[in-house]
């Protein structure tokens, strides 16, 4: 580094003109990005804020107290909460077996679990429609026992697991990797069992990559809206989810208790954001720990 | 290697949650889906895909997914770039709301673009004053689809990015070349292989885009019917062949785009290793 510099000196004889083009587009480049971020997002977030607000608290009160909103709310809950712990039981056991152990058919597995990823929303919709609804070789089945899936809970359920399946396994795999196998190989040999060598080992290992997977799933369950618009039939009241209920506000031109309900989003996915940002410091500290 | 296997416990487990799991959730509504749609005669997937309307969808989803994906690439590379190689107050705020897009639900977006964009909207209004139509247009669907790509390529980018050599970049200022020329011979050619996977990541999200797009598209038959809502129209009218249609070309389009991508990825390394 000091041959460098010393070599550098007479080159830069013309430095001030040169730092001073350097600083012209360092800031030219900052202002542009900046601009862009404030045009694409930032616009978008105050415009929000502005129209929920725009007919007064007492009208974004009511447009929040409104019960289709409560029972949108209480839906995209439970759909939120049963993918997050269902995804979370398979992500573990799929991060356990690809990680753990060697077997034919990896590579398979793995492009199985980031199928989701790949298909658009509407078409994993379309899936559910085509096992569960009219055309399903189960329709009479279902039928004949009253069970709905499709434009019913269920459906609305299965379609956001389905979205939002590969976020958790994903966010694991890569730090279970990297812990290797060794921990739980001694532990295994000195005769701890499976589940407390889960408990003790791999868990407080892969803590913080499972809450950043988790975190993921839930802004992605909470806001998904294709598949479930799909499967969902639009019942409102029923199969509303709160994504549902604010198209179905905006397209009744209903604006302010659509942006109203809008903002409640925005709320969860700035907490999203920041949970998301400190997990992440976490992790590099753990990094940087261990190095 | 083989007997490590055997020392970890709950193999039998996980793998017995793991195959019911997708079993269930996966291969069940994708088999569903196959065994409907191998139900078709080839002539009527014919019919069904060739039918103008049907290709009005298709095109215009992957056009916009298209211009939307080079927009992210330059400007993905742009926030990269500041992010990792300058200093100045706010850069964490920046680094943080690029996941907006990630964290934001897509209808929430979808809302407040259009809002933005209609003639009486915030930016609407200049646009529609330079004659540009920016709601219930191609160019709308576009800006939607800019907004729900722009992590692609900037979060592939920058981990690339940060761990550049600087000793390259030093040799090439020593010989005397500019800052520019540098950037052209000596970090460009790095970060294509992080540039060209982040836009494919953003060009087969945009195909497959919903709720972000169906607000700011309007949804004119011919005009602004993007593919994914032509699934939606046809489900509604129950017809169930032309859904089906149209989702067999997106999914052979997204996994065209994951093929070239792969095929990309794999020469890209051969040459490296060479």
């Amino acid at each position: 580094m000091e041959a460098v510099t010393k070599l550098a000196k007479p080159v830069a004889g013309s430095q001030s003109r040169f730092l001073k083009t350097e600083t012209i587009v360092k800031w030219s480049l900052i202002l542009t990005g900046a601009a862009f971020l404030v045009v694409m997002m930032i616009l978008p977030l105050i415009l929000i804020g502005v129209e929920a607000l725009g007919k007064g608290w007492n009208a974004y009160l009511a447009a929040l107290n409104e019960p289709f909103a409560r029972k949108a709310l209480w839906l995209t809950a439970e759909a939120t909460v049963l993918s997050v712990v269902s995804n979370t039981i398979f992500g573990l056991a799929a991060a356990w077996l690809l990680t753990k152990f060697d077997f034919r058919g990896k590579t398979l597995l793995g492009s199985i679990i980031d199928l989701p990823f790949a298909v658009s929303p509407v078409v994993a919709g379309l899936f559910f429609i085509m096992l569960f609804g009219r055309l399903s070789p189960f329709y009479d089945t279902l039928q004949a026992y009253h069970i709905a899936v499709v434009f019913a809970v269920p459906g609305i359920v299965l379609a956001t697991i389905f979205v939002t399946l590969p976020f958790i396994a994903r966010s694991i795999i890569p730090v279970m990797e990297g812990q290797g196998r060794d921990e739980e190989e001694a532990a295994a040999l000195m005769g701890a069992s499976g589940w407390r060598i889960f408990w003790q080992i791999t868990l407080p290992n892969i803590k913080w990559g499972l809450m950043y997977g988790i975190i993921l799933c839930t802004a992605r369950a909470m806001g998904e809206f294709g598949a479930v618009s799909v499967v969902s039939g639009h019942i409102r009241g029923k199969t509303n989810t709160l994504p549902l209920h604010i198209e179905i506000l905006y397209n009744e031109y209903n604006f302010t208790a659509a942006f109203a309900v809008s903002s409640i989003l925005v709320g969860l996915a700035v907490l999203v954001l920041i949970l998301r940002n400190f997990v992440e410091w976490r992790m590099e500290r753990k990094d940087d720990h261990e190095v | 290697m083989g007997r490590t296997g055997q020392v970890i416990p709950g193999g039998h487990l996980t793998m017995g949650i793991v195959f019911f799991y997708l079993s269930l959730l996966v291969l069940l509504p994708l088999s569903a889906f196959v065994l409907y749609a191998s139900d078709m005669s080839g002539q009527d997937f014919i019919r069904q895909v060739t039918d103008y309307r049907m290709v009005h969808g298709y095109l215009l989803s992957f056009g916009c997914a298209l211009a939307a994906a080079i927009i992210n690439a330059v400007f993905g590379l742009l926030l990269a770039w500041v992010l990792v190689r300058y200093d100045f107050p706010g850069k964490r705020l920046m680094d943080g709301l690029i996941d907006l897009p990630f964290a934001l639900p897509t209808a929430v977006a979808g809302i407040a673009l259009t809002t933005l964009y209609v003639e009486t909207g915030w930016l609407g209004r200049f646009f529609y004053q330079l004659g540009i139509p920016t709601a219930f247009s191609a160019v709308g669907i576009t800006i939607a689809l800019v907004f729900v790509g722009i992590p692609f390529v900037a979060r592939s980018v920058q981990p690339v990015l940060k761990d550049l050599d600087g000793s390259l970049e030093e040799a090439a200022a020593l010989l005397g070349a500019g800052k520019f020329l540098t950037f052209r011979k000596v970090i460009l050619p790095e970060l294509i292989t992080p540039l060209v996977s982040g836009f494919a990541l953003a060009f087969s999200r945009g195909i497959g885009e919903y709720g972000s797009v169906v607000f700011i598209a309007g949804n004119v038959p011919f005009e602004t019917e993007i593919a994914p809502l032509l699934i939606m129209t046809k489900l509604e009218q129950f017809d169930y062949q032309a859904a089906a249609a149209v989702a067999i070309v997106m999914l052979a389009m997204s996994l065209l785009v994951l093929l070239v991508l792969n095929g990309y990825q794999r020469y890209r390394l051969q040459r490296q290793g060479a």
